[in-house]
C-alpha cells in the first residue's frame, strides 16, 4: 500500500506539550514538512522564543539556539552573518516580535537579511497567562485589560507585519491562518514560499500566522477557530501583504 | 595609533570574523576601525546594529555559529548589553566584549572613568555566573590583552571582558603587534552549522527541573575555579622593600607608578601592586604581600569599588586606605604622590636617605 502521509523527517518522535486547540503543535509539523520538502534540515538553524514555544527545540530535529525575549531577529542576524549557508528562521510570538522587539524585528527586516522570521500572533501573552499583547484587540478581555482593551489607556492592536512590509529590505510577507485546513494549507504554501525567498538570498521574510489560543480566550478549540474568522481575521486581514520576490516561485 | 583601533587590529589579527556594534563615546574608533578593515574581509561580518542589545544578541548568535566575534560599548551601552552577557555566561559561549568606561552614573559624561568596576567583576546581569575581566594600562596592553581574551574565550567557553576607560581608548602610543592575521579563520567545533552527519544540537539553558539547572550552575563554579587557579594576573612595581603600597588597576595604576616613582625619588618606600584580572582577583597574591607590608593605598578612578576586593583579601591584616576621584575626573602623579606623602607623614614611614 502506498504511504501517502507520514511524520515530517525532521519533526522529533515527541508528544507535543502544547494545550489542545493551539496553533503551535499545527505549525510546527507544517515548518517540519516544509524544511522537508526544500530538504533543508541539514543547513537550518532555528531560534525558538521564550514563551510556550520555547520547547519547540524538543520538536524541532534541527539545531537550535535560545534567544532572549524578542531578540531573536538579532541573533539570527548574527548567526546568517558568521555563517551565511545556513538557513536560519526566528519562530516568535506576538509580544516577542511586536512589543519587546519591535526594534530588532524592523532593522533586520530593513538590513534586508536572509533569514525567514514565523511570527505566531494569538493576541495574549500565552505562557505568562493571557495579558494584554500588542495584537489584542479593541475590547478584548485579558488578564490585564480586565475591562478590555480600551484604546485611550492601553492603545490600538499593532499591525507589526504592514509595519515590516515598509522597509525596503522586506520581500515577502503574508499573512494566514492555521483555524481551517484550507487556511492550514495556505499557511504551509507561505512558509515554504518565505524559506524559498531566503534560499534565493532575495531578502527578509515574514509569515504571520493567527494561531488560536483556546486556553487564554477561555474558549473551546472550535470557538476559537471561529473566532479568528469571525473577529480576529477583521482586524488583521489574511492575505499577502508584500511579495517583490519577482518570479520566485516555491513550487 | 591610538588605544581603540589598536584593539580592532589585535582582534582581526586574533581572527574575529564578527564585529557588531553601535555608537557611543568614547569607543568609536573602534568601530569606525572595523567597518573599514573588517567588514569586507572574505568571510568577515560589521554590523552597526540598531541599540547595544542587539548588537551583544547579535555576538550570541555569531559564537552560536562557531566563530570569533566581538563588539564594544561604553559604560551606558555595556548596562544594556548585561541581558546578554548572562546568555553567554549561561550557554557557555564564548565572546570579547570591549568597555571603555566613562563616568556615570546615568548619562554620566565621556571623561575617563573606572566605575563600572563592579558591573564588570559582580556580573551586571540576572544570575550566578562570572565573566573573566582584563585591566590593559597602556595601548599594547590593550592590543595584547584583546588577544589574550580571545584565547581565554575559546578556552573557557566564557565572555570576556576587556575593562578600558576613555583615557586609554584615545591616546596614542607606538605598538607592535605580536600576532598575524590567520590564513584561516578557524569553526569552533560544537557550534552550529546545521545537523549534517551528526544529530541536531541545541544551546540553551531553560529548563523546568531546578536540579538539572543546578547542576549547570556547578558546572560553571567548577569551570570558575579552574580560571582562578590557572588564569590570575597581576604586576608590582617596587613592592620588595616597600612600606607602602599602592593598589591600583588600569589607567590608574599608571598614573599610580608616576607618582612612586617621583616619592621614591624622595625617599619615601612605596610600591605598586596592579591587579590585571579584576576578575578572578588577585586576592593571594595580594595578602603575601601584607606579610610584609601593613600599609595599603588603593586608588581608583572611582568612589571605590576595588577596595572591597582588597578588603576581602587582606581581611584585617594590614590597614587598607582609598583615594578616588569619580565622575570622570582624571587625578594627575603629583595628586596621587601628595596623598602618598601625607599618609607616610601620618604612618610615620620615615624617608630612607
Amino acid at each position: 500500500m502506498k504511504k501517502i502521509y507520514t511524520r515530517p523527517k525532521s519533526l522529533k518522535k515527541a508528544v507535543f506539550h502544547y494545550c489542545p486547540g493551539c496553533g503551535h503543535s499545527i505549525i510546527h509539523r507544517i515548518m517540519c514538512e516544509v524544511i522537508d520538502e526544500l530538504n533543508l534540515q541539514e543547513k537550518t538553524i532555528g531560534i525558538p522564543p521564550p514563551g510556550c514555544s520555547v520547547f519547540a527545540y524538543n520538536y524541532f530535529d534541527v539545531d537550535m539556539v535560545e534567544s532572549a525575549h524578542g531578540r531573536g531577529a538579532a541573533v539570527a542576524t548574527g548567526i546568517k552573518r558568521a555563517y551565511p549557508e545556513a538557513i536560519v528562521f526566528t519562530y516568535q510570538g506576538d509580544g516577542d516580535l511586536a512589543a519587546i522587539g519591535t526594534a530588532e524585528t524592523i532593522h533586520t527586516a530593513n538590513r534586508g537579511e536572509c533569514i525567514t522570521a514565523i511570527f505566531i500572533n494569538n493576541a495574549v501573552y500565552g505562557m505568562t497567562g493571557g495579558q494584554m499583547a500588542p495584537t489584542t484587540l479593541l475590547g478584548q478581555t485579558t488578564t490585564t485589560t480586565p475591562y478590555g482593551r480600551e484604546p485611550r489607556i492601553e492603545g490600538h492592536p499593532l499591525k507589526m507585519s504592514e509595519m515590516v512590509a515598509m522597509t525596503e529590505g522586506a520581500v515577502y510577507v503574508e499573512r494566514t491562518a492555521v483555524n481551517s485546513p484550507t487556511n492550514i494549507r495556505k499557511s504551509k504554501e507561505a512558509i515554504k514560499k518565505a524559506f524559498q525567498v531566503q534560499i534565493d538570498d532575495l531578502g527578509f521574510s515574514l509569515v504571520e500566522i493567527l494561531s488560536p489560543c483556546p486556553t487564554n480566550w477561555r474558549m473551546t478549540p472550535i470557538e476559537s477557530w471561529k473566532w479568528v474568522d469571525t473577529i480576529m481575521s477583521k482586524v488583521f486581514p489574511l492575505g499577502v501583504i508584500k511579495d517583490v520576490t519577482g518570479s520566485t516561485n516555491a513550487d | 595609533m591610538n588605544g581603540n583601533s589598536a584593539i580592532g587590529e589585535a582582534a582581526i589579527r586574533a581572527g574575529c570574523q564578527c564585529y557588531f556594534g553601535y555608537p557611543i563615546t568614547p569607543q568609536n574608533e573602534l568601530p569606525e576601525y572595523m567597518a573599514l578593515n573588517l567588514g569586507r574581509r572574505k568571510g568577515c561580518a560589521f554590523v552597526q546594529a540598531e541599540s547595544e542589545l542587539s548588537a551583544i544578541n547579535m555576538l550570541y548568535g555569531a559564537s552560536a555559529a562557531g566563530v570569533r566575534a566581538m563588539t564594544s560599548s561604553s559604560s551606558p551601552g555595556i548596562s544594556l548589553k548585561q541581558e546578554g552577557i548572562s546568555y553567554l555566561a549561561a550557554c557557555e559561549l564564548p565572546a570579547v566584549i570591549v568597555n571603555m568606561s566613562r563616568g556615570g552614573p546615568g548619562l554620566g559624561s565621556i571623561g575617563a572613568s573606572q566605575s563600572d568596576y563592579f558591573q564588570a567583576t559582580r556580573g551586571g546581569g540576572h544570575g550566578d555566573y562570572r565573566t573573566i575581566v582584563l585591566a590593559p594600562s597602556s595601548v599594547q596592553e590593550l592590543a595584547d590583552f584583546t588577544h589574550r581574551a580571545f584565547e581565554l574565550a575559546d578556552k573557557y567557553l566564557i565572555p570576556v571582558i576587556i575593562l578600558g576607560d576613555g583615557m586609554l581608548g584615545q591616546m596614542m602610543e607606538p605598538i607592535e603587534f605580536k600576532h598575524e592575521a590567520p590564513e584561516t579563520l578557524l569553526v569552533r567545533e560544537r557550534s552550529l552549522r546545521g545537523a549534517k552527519g551528526r544529530h541536531s544540537r541545541i544551546i540553551k539553558t531553560f529548563t523546568s527541573n531546578p536540579i538539572e539547572l543546578e547542576e549547570i550552575n556547578w558546572s560553571l563554579l567548577r569551570r570558575y575555579q579552574l580560571i582562578k587557579k590557572e588564569e590570575t594576573t597581576h604586576d608590582t612595581f617596587m613592592v620588595d622593600d616597600a612600606q607602602l603600597i599602592v593598589v591600583a588597576f588600569g589607567i590608574a595604576a599608571r598614573i599610580a607608578k608616576g607618582a612612586i616613582k617621583n616619592a621614591r625619588q624622595e625617599g619615601l618606600m612605596v610600591g605598586l601592586f596592579r591587579p590585571i584580572t579584576l576578575w578572578p582577583y588577585p586576592s593571594e597574591q595580594l595578602q603575601k604581600l601584607a606579610k610584609k607590608t601593613k600599609h595599603f593605598l588603593v586608588f581608583e578612578m572611582n568612589m571605590g569599588q576595588m577596595i572591597e576586593d582588597v578588603q576581602l583579601a587582606l581581611g584585617g591584616k594590614a590597614d587598607v586606605h582609598f583615594y578616588g576621584r569619580p565622575g570622570g575626573v582624571i587625578s594627575t602623579p603629583s595628586e596621587i604622590q601628595q596623598v602618598i606623602s601625607r599618609l607616610c607623614y601620618q604612618k610615620k614611614l620615615k624617608p630612607k636617605k
